[in-house]
């Protein structure tokens, strides 16, 4: 299917999933400092069962499938970017 | 039964509870001894309106909304009466105690049936594609969770387990407490019953099917063991745990006894899956006097275990009539009829809403009770209003459960040791 280039998520667009998605695992996170490069965990009070969560919501929301091999790959924002983007694309 | 030693006396020195009409003990009390019904009605997935008693109480006091989401039901009920508990008990910082020495014993009539059920309804919202089952479906649905959940918040690594007794099992951990606490195998026990089977359409679909579901236009009267109207049970959840330690370390740190465990029994029917049978019940009330070395007439009140089925009631109450005929000083009471049939919670919060009895005296009634089935009139049944007595020393709290299991604690007073 070819998209039209408004139906691509931009990253912004993302990035705001991925915290929308984090807010409703812990809706008392605080987002004020969070820095895109730095790996979530260590900003965040999350822990593997919470990424297991973010996986299963992307699913769920964009009928990806992320293979436990890349999970690394979502360990920042900015990652997690880099890693959906050309998948929500082809979604 | 010869006079124990002080360091195999078990007390009780802390409670804590959420109750369809509390959750803390002072104002249970107080909304029993005015038969205010915690019985409302729930909207439920496929059977619709029900009957049935929810707890209000603060969720997020002793943990984050984040974990009650990722935890049961029942956990979230768990953490909040044993942080309240060990609060209560004034033993929150392990300096006498500590808390790989204590202990943690949960009562439960099921579990993983409210989570079954809410992952099989998420399943069919993708087509029962299992790749949409939760990772949280196995920590939340393995028989030691509430327990668990409770050791977390707390920091206990002493050990923790569930006790699966049907509706028996409130007590049933209770006497499981006790007894590791006799055994020291642990300084503190933790020891109690929760119920989130409201959570469960199962199990209102089950009870409607056997003809033992209540209904009633008003949901605070739907549930009325005694009356001839009654029709089935009313579910309920809540949560009751008790702070339980040897009566030596209580006395020597001048704690606060609510009673002494003086006495308990269990025992089989060995009869039926779901039909309760009075002899053995009345065994096993014999077996728990035998064990406290009491007689009948020694004691004051019997919470009954009765649920409002028709075959039930009848049972405990010949059972009663067979084992305290003849005894004046014997008063009847049940709990069920102001909250509901709080399952693995039921002994032990019946239980706990009659200890402040041995302070103020009284007998909280059984509500309504509009017109007595004569099968079930007891001599000395507390009916719809309080009963002030001379003195309540002592507690008889049956507490029975389908596939034929019994349990009988008694509690006395502290008088003096």
């Amino acid at each position: 299917m070819i998209l039209k280039e408004k139906d691509l998520m931009t990253i912004d667009e993302i990035k705001n999933v991925i915290l929308e998605i984090i807010r409703d695992i812990d809706d008392e996170a605080d987002f004020t400092n969070l820095d895109p490069s730095e790996a979530l965990r260590d900003q965040l009070d999350l822990d593997s069962m919470d990424f297991l969560d973010i996986v299963m919501e992307l699913r769920k929301r964009y009928q990806i499938q992320i293979p436990e091999a890349d999970y690394p790959q979502l360990a920042t924002l900015d990652s997690c970017v880099n890693y959906l983007l050309p998948r929500l694309e082809a979604a | 039964m010869p006079q124990l030693s002080e360091d195999q006396r078990i007390v009780i020195t802390g409670v804590g509870l959420a109750a369809p009409n509390a959750d803390n003990l002072k104002d249970y009390r107080n909304n029993l001894l005015a038969g205010k019904s915690g019985v409302g009605e729930i909207d439920l997935r496929y059977i619709g309106k029900v009957p049935a008693g929810i707890c209000s109480f603060p969720e997020t006091q002793y943990r984050k909304r984040k974990e009650n989401k990722r935890g049961t039901r029942a956990g979230c009920l768990g953490v909040y009466v044993a942080n309240e508990a060990i609060n209560d008990a004034g033993l929150a910082d392990f300096s006498l105690y500590e808390q790989k020495r204590t202990g943690v014993y949960i009562g439960l009539t099921e579990h993983g049936t409210v989570e079954t059920e809410n992952e099989i309804f998420n399943l069919s919202q993708f087509q029962y594609n299992t790749d949409f089952w939760s990772h949280h479906h196995n920590p939340r649905t393995v028989l030691n969770n509430p327990a668990g959940e409770i050791t977390m918040s707390l920091g206990i690594t002493g050990p923790h387990y569930s006790i699966g007794g049907a509706c028996a099992a409130g007590n049933a951990a209770l006497i499981q407490g006790a007894q590791m606490l006799k055994l020291g195998e642990v300084d503190m026990a933790l020891a109690g019953g929760i119920s989130e089977s409201t959570g469960s359409f199962g199990i209102f679909a089950s009870f409607k099917a056997e003809g033992a579901l209540a209904v009633h236009k008003d949901p605070a009267k739907a549930c009325r063991p005694f009356d001839m109207q009654r029709n089935g049970i009313v579910v309920s959840e809540g949560a009751c745990l008790f702070v339980l330690e040897r009566l030596d370390k209580a006395l020597a740190r001048n704690a606060k006894i609510y009673g002494e465990l003086a006495g308990y029994a269990m025992n089989s029917d060995a009869k039926d899956f779901v039909l309760p049978y009075g002899p053995r019940q009345a065994e096993c009330m014999q077996l728990a006097l035998d064990r406290a070395d009491m007689k009948p007439e020694d004691i004051h009140i019997i919470n009954t275990h009765a649920t409002g089925t028709r075959q039930g009631d009848i049972e405990e109450c010949n059972a009663i009539r067979n084992l305290f005929k003849n005894n004046p000083h014997t008063y009847i009471n049940n709990t069920k009829s102001i909250i509901g049939h709080a399952m693995g919670a039921a002994g032990v919060l019946e239980l706990a809403g009659n200890l402040l009895a041995f302070e103020d005296n009284l007998v909280h009634p059984t509500i309504n009770v509009d017109s007595l089935d004569p099968e079930c009139a007891l001599d000395n049944l507390v009916a719809n209003e309080p009963k002030k007595l001379e003195t309540v020393n002592t507690i008889l709290n049956n507490s029975f459960g389908m596939v034929g299991i019994n349990s009988v604690v008694i509690v006395k007073k502290m008088t003096s040791t």
